[in-house]
């Protein structure tokens, strides 16, 4: 690993920029779940009815933050601030009155208590899911040969995890801004997803150390670490492959419903095997060293 | 190898069983004081179709310490106005966002939502009110009997004008208070409130003595019925808003379980693939572990039983990448062993042993997580943890257990040559 170590610093610093400067400009774009709103998608049985003539339509009902996108053939996503029902039934009347036959397909309105609470409680969940793997880590990591400290891997492995995280988030920001992709109650569970895989990789590997550690004493660290990497790798790779292959068949052929939080899976799994081998790894290598000198 | 045969057979009567919960036309069972299990998969409204419901209750006019008491009043109310409604496989919950006290309803499978939302919403307080004061000073003022006092309610049609309306009967104490409110009102109005409404206010014609009234007004039949369901069941001791709806067309459910379902095959079929082609026969037998392990996953979600989401199914499916990576490192750890130099049956055992320290640490972490989303997290995160958490207790077993079981038989038989070639 020895001076390369720099570089993956980098390239990782690299993945996370544009996604970083994208959360900070674009933001992430919060669905319903997280503002409150209302979201209603119809479809209208008259084929081929075009977007622009559904805004046109809607137009005169002066819909507070009304967005249009279209979910299929004929069929429609209205979401607005959160409007009463009588306004929503004047929604249905509007466009029965112009295109015909209508059927609901969804009806979704948040009040935004409720979108705060669940923001709050993401926060909460992910602040004591890291908390609780540092200790675990630091935990099952106790008996490491000194003079390692077993709370440096369970921190370490945090790091990874947050670059994970950000990766997802970013991407998401940036997917969010071109391709209308919303953050919802699904992303917090994919991010959480991401999370433990994440944790469950850099174990993996840092399993591996400690053995090692124990096996080969008076051996330098990073030796160790670098040997440790090598031999886990085929694991990693593998293991990544199939849950890989897993979600591209879910992504590619699953609902539509479940689409982003499958692609934010994809994302975060992805760069969780590259974290926690060129990540993890190399700061615990690094943060060694450090102390030592 | 006495042991090893006891574990064989229980691992074989374990699948059975598994199976034939699994078996898509599996009787009901009853489990005695375990409770009765009708063996379906539970599906989510994700899935199902219907609507989800918030309601927030608002108890500002209720003292601190009663407000427990109100909002299980009010869970009861609404429970029994469901129950009234007769919809199948309601669910009805107390929730909490924020300091505010909320309840939950779910819907499965119904049509008429907006009657339902209404109905469930309505306060339904009845007040019986009387005429004080004089000329410009007049004004309705309580009598002290309400819907509190009502044995029953049933919906009738007048017979004159064929309208629907509300046929109440007072219980005793009731009955008392209608006969001397006639009594003082005699040839004067007496007004029936609905909530915030006086709905109507007739003129009283004679004394009532046996505790029996009818409340006309404009109603439709849908609403005296649910009007009377209310006032039988018993009015909410707080009024509720809705803050939060969500109707999900039954149309959607069935073509995204298709659709999911479709994908899910295909990722497990490709996963079987990739094990077989790379770990040869240990990857077989790793597939067949997989197989009994979805086997016990989906007999324990009809067991449990486990109310199946979108959610839940993704973390199905995640579970079982979890578990082939178990298999993966037992593998990977006797490659090395064998490299070593080591016999078939010791790199196995030093496999197992050297792996189960990862894969215990990396499913303790992610299932603290797991225990993280089941306690904070709400409908749709909640479903998606406890799949989760279900399929790598269950992959634990099957991943360490099974694969090794079946791996310590093809020692010593004619499989033992393919494992040691190809690995």
């Amino acid at each position: 690993m020895g001076s390369r170590k720099k570089w993956w610093f980098i390239i990782s610093g690299i993945v996370i920029l544009p996604g970083f400067i994208s959360l900070f400009t674009w933001g992430l774009r919060w669905g319903i779940d997280f503002k409150g709103g209302t979201l209603y998608e119809v479809k209208i049985k008259k084929e081929e009815v075009k977007i622009a003539e559904v805004r046109e339509t809607l137009k005169p009902l002066n819909l507070p933050d009304l967005t249009v996108i279209s979910t299929g053939p004929s069929t429609f996503l209205l979401k607005t601030a959160q409007i009463e029902q009588e306004k929503v039934d004047e929604i249905k009347e509007t466009l029965k009155s112009k295109f015909g036959e209508t059927e609901e397909i969804r009806y979704e309105t948040v009040g935004p208590v409720v979108g705060k609470d669940l923001k709050k409680k993401a926060i909460w969940a992910i602040s004591l899911a890291c908390l609780f793997i540092i200790l675990y880590i630091a935990w099952a990591f106790r008996n490491v040969p000194k003079p390692q400290s077993s709370f440096k891997f369970g921190i370490s492995a945090i790091a990874a995890l947050i670059h994970d995280v950000l990766v997802v988030l970013g991407t998401f920001s940036i997917i969010g801004h071109f391709l209308g992709y919303e953050a919802d109650a699904y992303l917090i569970t994919a991010i959480l997803t991401v999370l433990g895989f994440s944790v469950h990789d850099t174990i993996v590997v840092f399993d591996r150390i400690r053995e090692n550690l124990k096996r080969l004493p008076g051996i330098n660290f990073e030796t160790v670490a670098n040997e440790s990497v090598i031999q886990t790798l085929t694991r990693s790779i593998n293991t990544s492959l199939t849950v890989i292959l897993t979600l591209l068949a879910l992504f590619l052929l699953g609902g539509e419903t479940i689409k982003p939080f499958v692609l934010a899976l994809l994302i975060g799994i992805t760069t969780g095997t590259y974290s926690s081998i060129f990540n993890a790894t190399p700061l615990l290598v690094v943060w060694q060293r450090r102390v030592k000198s | 190898m006495k042991r090893l045969s006891i574990t064989t057979i229980l691992i074989l009567v374990l699948a059975f069983l598994a199976f034939w919960v699994d078996r898509p036309s599996v009787k009901p069972l009853d489990l005695g004081r375990f409770g009765y299990r009708d063996l379906k998969i539970h599906q989510g409204l994700d899935l199902k179709g219907g609507v989800h419901l918030v309601y927030e209750g608002d108890f500002s006019k209720i003292e601190a310490k009663d407000h427990e008491k109100a909002h299980q009043g009010v869970l009861n109310a609404i429970e029994r106005r469901i129950n009234a409604l007769g919809v199948a496989e309601p669910t009805i919950q107390k929730g909490q966002i924020g300091d505010k006290k909320t309840i939950v309803v779910e819907l499965p499978g119904i049509t008429e939502i907006e009657e339902a939302i209404k109905m469930i919403g309505q306060t339904a307080q009845l007040t019986f009110l009387e005429q004080k004061g004089e000329g410009e000073k007049m004004g309705w003022v309580e009598t002290g009997l309400t819907g509190a006092h009502l044995k029953r309610a049933d919906v009738q049609m007048n017979p004159q004008s064929g309208q629907p309306e509300v046929a109440i009967e007072f219980n005793a104490e009731g009955a008392k208070l209608f006969k001397e409110i006639t009594q003082r009102n005699l040839q004067k109005p007496v007004a029936i409130k609905l909530d915030q409404d006086i709905i109507s206010a007739p003129t009283v014609q004679s004394v009532i003595e046996e505790g029996k009234g009818v409340i006309t007004g404009q109603f439709s039949i849908t609403e005296a019925k649910n009007l009377a369901i209310n006032l039988t069941s018993g009015a909410l001791p707080v009024p509720v808003k809705l803050i939060e709806q969500r109707n999900i067309s039954a149309t959607l459910g069935p073509e995204s379980i298709k659709k999911s379902l479709v994908a899910a095959l295909l990722g497990v079929f490709l996963v079987a693939l990739f094990m077989i082609s790379f770990y040869r026969m240990p990857g077989v037998l790793a597939v067949l572990a997989l197989a009994i392990y979805s086997g016990i996953v989906l007999a324990l979600f009809k067991l449990i039983p486990v109310t199946l989401t979108l959610a839940g199914i993704a973390g199905f499916i995640l579970s079982i990448g979890m578990a082939v990576d178990a298999n993966i490192l037992i593998f990977e750890r006797m490659k090395e062993e064998l490299r070593t130099g080591k016999t078939l049956g010791a790199a196995i055992e030093e496999g197992f042993k050297r792996a189960w320290s990862s894969i215990r640490d990396s499913n303790i972490s992610s299932l603290i997580t797991c225990l993280i989303l089941i306690w904070l997290g709400s409908g749709l995160v909640r479903g998606f943890a406890v799949t989760l958490a279900l399929g790598i207790l269950v992959s634990m077993f099957t991943a360490v257990i099974v694969t090794r079981t079946f791996l310590r038989l093809a020692v010593g038989t004619r499989l033992e040559k393919s494992i040691r070639f190809k690995i």
